[in-house]
């Protein structure tokens, strides 16, 4: 039999490609090895964002007395608790993607190794799976840096860190990039005495200097220890605890923890899918190269998700899905490119962006300016002492096109929505302006930005002529 | 400005000169970093102290032949100095280390060897010698070492291969591995670094510095961004940035000088709004920036912080030629409601209202940035000493600097 579309890897793309194409009457096998769900429900974004969340409700606890509700003076933090409303969450909402709920869609799932036997054909254990399109969503795994005596101390990666059953007393934290930040500033609030290290001068280096900064003015106030511009140069074990040692620059120095946790370093999941009899070219750095239609060097098969992209979040491989269906099935050209993207950190506050950065622009010769406003002149942010944070929107320079935009707030995540939204149906800051938005809300700050727009567009000229017609009504 | 105002201005500007007379070693022209007693030599004090020293003989306050005696010490013990990669140099391909020892030169705590406080020395160098323009040996002299000293700098080696220039190397890493990015007191030192005759900048580093920029509306204000006040100041006590524009600058309609302005009126609006709700911050109480706190010596910005409440009133006075009014009536509103910041008319580091703390003595870079702000507010001297100097319309020009005096 021959399937129209085969996937393999049971992850967030490979699910949602399976679903998508099934409902729309495609023959759809899905090959998987472990859990149904990938990274993102097993390891990844749900069960971090749960754990965050017990950390938020312990940090908003902590600092209930600035809101003259009297804290208990001795805050108990039940981690194995928290670790297993961790499991719980996930369970709740690996159910969704279930190899029964899969079934009853009509996808054919196959459990088991897959290695291409050549380009139209896949096999799994005995079983060769004949198909006119494939795509290959095998994820990606940690890849920890090579670091002398790492290995032998033992280390923490995603993939493990959930299965911890106690806090550790000392957590070290290799790598300020997203998951790094989140699970620092998480595990610092449920009780650890966090350091984090950073190769870099800031953290999240793809972000905005300024939002970055927020963040390590929060994660300083909040009593983390903070090594930027630091590398880690050998770790070993002294007394049951693990000796971290640093170098920032020519300054060398050493930190005992408990545990360390490697949040740098990921490689592409193609071990074993045999590629090359498929003619699909790979390399380390960047797994599956495709083109921006998501096809592959070959164009019978596509790839999605982690094992090809940079961007390695559950809702681009939501809009990836589509991609490949309306390509592979439908003789569409959808282009990614095409797309507009929005992510975010899920630190406190948390940092979402969408679009261009101001340096992209700059780079591409687009005159650019930024409209900021600051949390702390939003009138439900002070209310609820929300107040670290800013929207800056950028607009093309002389218009009210909207090129990129970053949020810094406690919602950021739901605000850069709006924005999103406005670019991908090409909304200008005029049109947000005339938008009434319930009051008080935090998402007013994108308001108050298309205000400033409004306020910085009115020419000399104009305000001349206004005087000129207010004067005129005096008379 | 009133005759009161005036008279602050001058004896605020004669005590922060006075720290130079106070605080140099007159065997080799070095000056304290800081007033306390093991405080080492900074190269960008001796900078300011060599722009100052013109600002004395004009003000009567030395004779024209001590300030040549002055200036010239330090150049000659500059030019002796040793410079090679060994760990207790004075310097490195024409540049020098940040802090050296006020009696030895050589370089203490190590520190890194600093193009930025390089470009500062050399700025003061070159105000030096354009001042100094008479035929006698010593001021002939003084020219001679002044153009020994800025021609042997290697600022093309400071790029380490890339387009920023490097904030700065170490025998023991070498190069640190962050370069002058983003807006900030850099400007001096690209156009510095551009207008050499012997080891310019690669001729993209103005402008690849240019587009880490950021142009932001703000408070209502359009400027190019940058959180600490000092930043938005310490080019402009040399170069005259009124009128003339480089490319960024052009597409804005703007200039730096004006910026500074904005940066100013936005640093108020913080202050007024005061959102962390620190003790003191009003639209007459401001001046965020690099300086002693509390908890040490740090570059505070605004309004992404970091903000622990601590003011620099140096910073705040040195906004005298960009907005004199604002400046004079911030810094005497402070000094009538905290009397102990103006202890002997020379202003602090920094004081923090919120936690009832003054940074002990004086830092030099302080002094020198009021001395040579508050004579340029009054006499224009020092932008005009740096006007004549070749090199400086060179690395404008080649900065792509148009128009206003260039023109």
């Amino acid at each position: 039999m021959t399937y129209n579309l085969v996937v393999v890897g049971g992850g967030p793309a490979g699910i949602l490609v399976a679903m998508r194409a099934v409902s729309l009457g495609a023959k759809v096998a899905l090959v998987e090895r472990a859990e149904l769900g990938g990274v993102c429900i097993n390891v990844g974004c749900i069960p971090s964002k749960a754990l965050i969340a017990t950390s938020r409700v312990v940090a908003d606890a902590r600092n209930a007395k600035h809101f003259g509700a009297g804290a208990p003076r001795d805050l108990d933090v039940d981690f194995g608790a928290a670790m297993e409303r961790v499991r719980h969450v996930r369970d709740r909402v690996a159910k969704g993607s279930s190899v029964e709920s899969l079934e009853s869609m009509g996808i054919e799932v196959v459990r088991g190794d897959a290695s291409f036997v050549d380009s139209r054909t896949v096999k799994v254990g005995a079983r060769e799976l004949r198909f006119k399109k494939a795509l290959i969503a095998t994820g990606a795994r940690p890849k920890p840096p090579t670091i002398p005596g790492l290995v032998d101390a033992g280390y923490l990666t995603y993939e493990t860190v959930f299965d911890l059953r106690a806090c550790p007393r000392r957590f070290l934290v290799m790598g300020g990039g997203p998951t790094g930040c989140e699970l620092a500033q998480a595990f610092h609030r449920l009780g650890a005495h966090v350091t984090i290290v950073q190769d870099e001068p800031m953290f999240l280096r793809q972000e905005e200097r300024d939002a970055a900064q927020i963040l390590s003015n929060v994660f300083a106030r909040e009593g983390m220890e903070l090594h930027l511009n630091t590398e880690v140069t050998s770790v070993r074990v002294e007394g049951g605890a693990k000796v971290v040692c640093l170098r920032s620059d020519d300054h060398e120095s050493s930190v005992t923890v408990d545990e360390i946790f490697v949040g740098t370093g990921r490689v592409a999941n193609v071990d074993g899918l045999n590629l090359e009899a498929a003619r699909v070219e790979y390399d380390e750095t960047h797994g599956i190269v495709v083109d921006d239609f998501l096809r592959t060097t070959n164009h019978r098969i596509y790839a999605a998700g982690d094992v090809c992209f940079e961007h390695k979040f559950i809702h681009i491989e939501d809009a990836s899905a589509r991609i490949v269906v309306d390509n592979a099935l439908f003789l569409r050209r959808e282009r990614l490119s095409a797309l507009t993207i929005p992510w975010c950190t899920y630190t406190d506050p948390e940092i979402a962006h969408v679009g261009m950065y101001v340096r992209d622009a700059i780079a591409r010769g687009i005159p650019i300016k930024t409209f900021t406003v600051l949390m702390h002149d939003v009138d439900r942010a002070i209310t609820d002492a929300e107040e670290d944070g800013f929207v800056k929107i950028h607009v093309r320079e002389g218009t009210d096109e909207i090129l990129g935009a970053t949020v810094v707030a406690r919602h950021a995540g739901e605000m850069i929505n709006d924005l999103s939204l406005a670019m991908t149906a090409k909304i200008g800051l005029s049109e947000i302006a005339r938008v009434v938005r319930a009051y008080p809300t935090q998402a007013a700050a994108v308001k108050m930005a298309a205000d400033a727009y409004e306020s910085a567009s009115v020419t000399p000229r104009r305000k001349k002529l206004r005087s000129a017609w207010n004067r005129l009504l005096r008379l | 400005m009133s005759r009161s105002d005036t008279e602050l201005l001058a004896r605020l500007q004669r005590a922060a000169f006075d720290y130079f007379t106070e605080y140099v070693n007159p065997a080799n022209g070095l000056v304290r970093d800081t007033s306390r007693p093991d405080s080492p030599a900074s190269i960008a004090v001796v900078g300011f102290a060599l722009a100052s020293y013109p600002v004395g003989v004009e003000r009567g306050w030395m004779t024209r032949e001590d300030a040549a005696t002055r200036t010239l010490t330090a150049l000659r013990f500059f030019r002796a100095s040793p410079q090679g990669s060994e760990p207790d140099a004075t310097g490195y391909k024409g540049f020098y280390y940040h802090f050296l020892d006020m009696t030895t030169g050589r370089r203490v705590w190590h520190c890194e060897l600093s193009p930025i406080d390089t470009a500062l020395l050399v700025a003061g160098v070159l105000t030096a010698s354009a001042y100094f323009d008479e035929d006698s040996k010593d001021e002939c002299e003084i020219r001679h070492l002044a153009e020994v000293l800025y021609r042997r700098i290697d600022w093309r080696w400071a790029q380490n291969e890339e387009s920023p220039v490097s904030q700065g190397w170490k025998p023991e890493c070498g190069f640190l591995h962050y370069g002058w990015e983003g807006y900030n007191e850099a400007a001096v030192l690209y156009v510095l670094a551009a207008g050499s005759p012997t080891h310019p900048v690669s001729k993209d580093s103005f402008l690849a510095w240019t587009l880490t920029y950021q142009w932001e509306n703000l408070y209502g204000h359009d400027f190019l961004y940058a959180g600490p006040l000092f930043v938005h100041q310490f080019s402009h006590a040399f170069i005259d940035f009124r009128g003339i524009r480089d490319r960024f600058m052009r597409e804005k309609r703007s200039d730096y000088f004006q910026n500074t302005i904005e940066a100013i009126a936005v640093q108020q609006e913080y202050a007024r709004r005061n959102p962390l709700e620190l003790v003191g911050y009003d639209a007459s109480c401001f001046g965020i920036s690099a300086g002693e706190g509390p908890s040490g010596y740090m570059a505070r910005a605004i309004p992404y912080g970091p903000d622990d409440g601590t003011i620099s009133p140096s910073a705040t006075l040195s906004c005298v030629p960009f907005t004199p009014d604002v400046a004079v009536s911030a810094t005497r509103a402070m000094i009538d409601r905290y009397p102990s910041i103006a202890c002997q008319w020379r202003l602090p580091s920094g004081f923090n209202a919120t936690k009832a703390w003054i940074s002990p003595g004086w830092f030099g870079l302080d002094q020198g940035i009021v001395v040579l702000m508050i004579e340029n507010h009054r006499s224009e001297l020092i932008w005009n000493l740096f006007k004549r100097c070749p090199h400086i319309e060179r690395g404008l020009r080649r900065s792509g600097f148009r128009g206003g005096w260039l023109a």
